[in-house]
């Protein structure tokens, strides 16, 4: 189909039909502020803060539902749209916790910096506020209704995304609010915390519990890996701070998430600094003191050690197997949960340094 | 995998996630139970079928959670794969909906496969089955009237005593109808581990060199022997499942494991515990004191996926970087390097490579050295390179060359090994059935909230939090037989072992079937399972064991 040409802020931005006026600007690299709308998600008009003005159109339109065509003339940042967009940042604070000094999002709430960027303070209107519970009821996810601005991200995410319609608007006009099923906790509805939810949400309504006062944005470092679950193999950004991992996101160009990702990958990678973790190299009581090998009643004997004397320990007795019964008296497992260089190594050694074949790991089990 | 192998010339999952998210009109899934186990592909089949009206036939004994979206589910009894597919491959060829030009141009041995499937019509197929003949009818005609259709499964197919012949009869499926070597088609089992793929590409296997060149063919020994300057053992070797049995016939004597927790991922628990008691020497390399530790007699603490960089290899083929974000703990070591020093150290105590090999050596510096050596000696890894990886590329196997740009679509045009085969194949029931002292169906098999054997996910807060305790899945009829109500305790023996949990009343499973799980050490499926073997792969039958169930006293439950 033959290229849409229209005008964006004077610059001309060729695009196909059918694309909005907001992705049509996206692409030529003009960002016009949305709250509701993410390029991930299909389009809602909700937020009325993409709101444009178009020529030949008596009110502006949000940018986000409005589709390109032929000619068209479209203002961003004229003062008209740009008051527009001050006023339903003013309404949208005036039922909002001013307390960014705490919150979770700080950093990472697009309400927060549209508030800057627009100079909108909170204190034009104070009107009624609603006071929800916050609620901390599942293992995930902290819901603050309060912070919720019916973007409707959270919903669109958990219906096109996920799948399983977990989440919606309940109420209308002034009460109008997520909730979980049929307005129950999230844990008694279709939820199965992917976190799609949390990943999309642009205040501090949904936010991952585990990292809660663990860092803020500009504190953590990202790093770009892929997930130690399963074989689906996902590719995360890990946050880390302290040498911690705390907290995970799918990455957006994740060739098989495209930016989601499970419950596991997104709330499951606290193990790696769990406390059970072993520090140090250790090995029977019997092999650097001799005596029999033995399980008493305590459990068996343990010496911590260090690295050399563990590895002559395990070279010398994997040497006096094959010995004495022959190298295919040993048997090697190697991991599917290490890395490909590893199994390769373990392939490696089995062969070549033992001198068996009996090599094999749990693709079976 | 070795079903694929025998079928196609190779073994793996033929099509891309993206390709059969995107482009099949039909899905069979069967004994993938994907929205727990592989959620973000169930999120993808859900989509394809909500947002543009897909066709999902789901065959499961139980009621999964994908089934909420099926167009079709058809609960065959557990053991049943063969017959129901010969069934469905009958009704297809009674209609006419096989595609007669791939048959006749791409595939060998249609007749005498056609001469079994004759055996099987719906009157039979149902008796045998449980599935009723129009569910039948209309499965075969979803099958047969959607193009592309992609078959996807995972272990409810393969651990089985016939888990090689159901993965052929899958096979068969998708040559009768021409699905194969297409886009939005194929035959995709869904790899379990983040890296089972991998350590199968590595030569984790063994009959296998890396990228699945034959230990037995001697061109292939040769040029491992050549590049690591050693002479090479002539025959395959054993596999986990037979390896740690053979502890009490004196032939396993040591064993070197690595991440691994056979204590609660080998069926029948009891026998291997008696095992590994037994073994003479066992050095383990994990990040956990596993169930599996007590028996160790050296433990060496190797790192987590955070803190080392190299690669792993999903479901699909795909090669992708994985970056250090974190130091190890403690003295804790990157696994590769704790392999390369034990490996120094046992070729100083003899044996060291006889000849000059240019790969002969254990100095490596960095991962990346690594997947050079891999590269250079593994056809299928040839264009791969760390370098690759980190600028963003992650390509699917077989990549020929650093230009290659990788393989999303196994076997289009021709199958690895040619033509594909067509192999008859009839019903074998499973190794142990329900009886009189043992009358019910016992399957097993992961939840979403945890992983393998559970070493690792009952270590994550927020997931043990959502699931902190094992859980035994059994029909509303047969609790009300029992008086057992929901959350109460149950027991359940087989042959091998016994376990107490709390009882999930839901109609999850059917009447006959109890489901349970083996992610928690004091009440591990697998202490009942039984240690029946596929005879050409040696997988262990999980899906299938004979067990009875009782209510558990509530003031002996134990844990």
């Amino acid at each position: 189909m033959a290229a849409v040409s229209l005008k964006i802020d004077g610059k001309t931005v060729e695009t196909a039909p059918g694309r909005s006026v907001m992705q049509a600007a996206r692409d030529a690299g003009i960002g016009i502020p949305a709250l509701c709308d993410h390029p991930a998600l299909p389009p809602e008009g909700a937020c009325r803060i993409c709101l444009v003005e178009i020529e030949g159109q008596r009110a502006p339109q949000p940018a986000c539902t409005f589709q390109v065509s032929a000619g068209l003339v479209v203002q961003t940042r004229s003062p008209h749209v740009v008051a527009a967009r001050k006023l339903v940042l003013e309404l949208l604070l005036s039922d909002h916790p001013l307390d960014c000094l705490t919150c979770e999002s700080t950093g990472s709430c697009l309400l927060q910096d549209l508030a800057y960027e627009y100079d909108v303070k909170g204190d034009r209107w104070r009107g009624r506020h609603h006071d929800y519970p916050v609620d901390s009821s599942n293992p995930f996810i902290q819901v603050d209704r309060n912070k919720c601005i019916v973007c409707r991200r959270c919903v669109r995410a958990c219906n096109s995304i996920n799948g399983v319609e977990a989440i919606s608007i309940f109420h209308r006009g002034f009460n109008a609010s997520i909730g979980f099923g049929a307005d129950g906790p999230m844990q008694d509805s279709p939820c199965e915390f992917c976190g799609s939810c949390v990943a999309v949400c642009p205040t501090g309504a949904l936010r991952p519990k585990l990292a809660i006062g663990k860092g803020r944005p500009w504190q953590v470092k990202k790093v770009d890996t892929i997930c130690s679950y399963c074989g689906v193999g996902c590719k995360l950004t890990l946050h880390v701070r302290d040498n911690r991992i705390i907290g995970a996101d799918g990455a957006w160009d994740g060739p098989v998430n495209r930016g989601w990702t499970c419950v596991k990958g997104r709330f499951g990678h606290d193990y790696v600094r769990h406390p059970d973790r072993l520090t140090k190299p250790r090995v029977r009581h019997y092999l650097l003191h001799g005596g029999k090998k033995r399980r008493d009643g305590t459990g068996w004997d343990w010496v911590e050690t260090d690295w050399d004397t563990a590895l002559e320990v395990a070279a010398r007795g994997l040497c006096q197997i094959r010995g004495k019964y022959g190298a295919d008296s040993i048997g090697v497992l190697c991991s599917a949960k290490c890395l490909n260089e590893e199994n390769y190594l373990m392939n490696k050694l089995a062969r070549q340094v033992i001198g068996t074949n009996n090599i094999d790991h749990c693709a079976r089990l | 995998m070795a079903g694929l192998a025998a079928s196609f010339g190779s073994g793996a999952m033929t099509n891309s996630i993206e390709d059969i998210a995107t482009h099949a009109a039909v899905y069979l899934v069967i004994g993938s139970n994907t929205t727990e186990q592989h959620p973000v592909i169930g999120f993808r089949i859900r989509q394809a079928v909500k947002q543009r009206g897909a066709k999902l036939v789901v065959a499961d004994p139980r009621r999964i959670d994908l089934v909420d979206f099926a167009t079709l589910h058809l609960r065959h009894r557990s053991g049943t794969d063969i017959p129901l597919l010969n069934g469905l491959m009958h009704l297809i060829l009674r209609a006419g909906l096989e595609d007669r030009p791939f048959i006749a141009e791409r595939t060998e041995g249609f007749e005498s496969f056609r001469a079994v499937i004759e055996q099987y019509p719906p009157e039979r197929t149902s008796g045998i089955t449980g599935v009723p003949a129009d569910q039948l009818q209309a499965a075969a005609m979803l099958l047969g009237t959607n193009k592309p259709g992609a078959v996807i499964w995972a272990m409810g197919i393969t651990q089985h005593i016939t888990g090689v012949r159901n993965v052929m009869s899958l096979a068969n499926l998708q040559m009768l109808l021409g699905n194969i070597g297409i886009p939005g088609g194929g035959v995709n089992p869904l790899r379990g581990q983040n890296n089972v793929q991998g350590a199968c590409d590595m030569g984790g296997l063994p009959d296998v060199y890396p990228g699945y060149q034959k230990v037995t063919v001697e061109e292939s020994r040769r040029k491992y022997e050549e590049a690591w300057g050693a002479a090479l053992p002539t025959g395959a070797g054993r596999t986990v499942t037979e390896l740690i049995p053979d502890v009490l016939e004196d032939k396993t004597r040591a064993l070197y494991i690595l991440g691994e927790d056979p204590v609660m991922s080998e069926p029948d628990t009891n026998h291997v515990r008696k095992c590994l008691d037994k073994v003479d020497f066992l050095v383990l390399q994990e990040i956990f004191p596993s169930e599996t530790a007590p028996y160790a007699d050296v433990l060496l603490p190797g790192a987590s996926f955070a803190e080392k960089s190299g690669s792993f290899t999903n479901t699909e083929r795909r090669v992708q970087m994985v970056q250090q974000a974190l130091d190890p703990p403690g003295e804790a070591r990157p696994d590769w390097l704790i392999i390369s020093a034990l490996a120094r150290r046992i070729l100083a105590e003899g044996r060291q490579p006889s000849r000059e090999g240019k790969h002969a050596g254990w100095d490596y510096h960095s991962t990346a050295e690594i997947m050079n050596e891999i590269a250079a000696l593994t056809p299928s890894y040839a264009g791969i390179s760390h370098d690759r990886l980190k600028s963003g590329d992650s390509p699917q196997w077989p990549v020929k060359d650093p230009g290659h740009p990788g393989t999303p679509i196994l076997h289009v045009g021709r199958f690895t090994r040619g033509l594909g085969r067509f192999t008859p194949l009839d019903h074998i029931p499973a190794a142990e059935l329900p009886d009189d002292e043992f009358p019910m169906v016992l399957s097993t098999g992961r939840v979403l909230y945890h992983w393998h054997g559970g070493g690792i996910s009952r270590r994550a807060k927020g997931l043990l939090e959502a699931y902190p305790k094992a859980l035994i899945e059994i029909s509303p009829d047969a609790a009300a037989r029992l008086q057992l109500g929901n959350h109460e305790r149950v027991r359940v023996l087989s042959r091998r072992g016994s376990i107490e949990a709390e009882a999930w009343v839901t109609d999850r499973v059917p009447p006959g079937m109890v489901y349970a799980n083996f992610h928690f050490p004091e009440a591990s499926a697998n202490e009942l399972t039984i240690a029946a073997l596929d005879p050409v792969c040696k997988i262990p039958e999980y899906k299938v064991c004979a067990v009875r169930v009782e209510k558990a006293d509530k003031d002996v439950s134990g844990g």
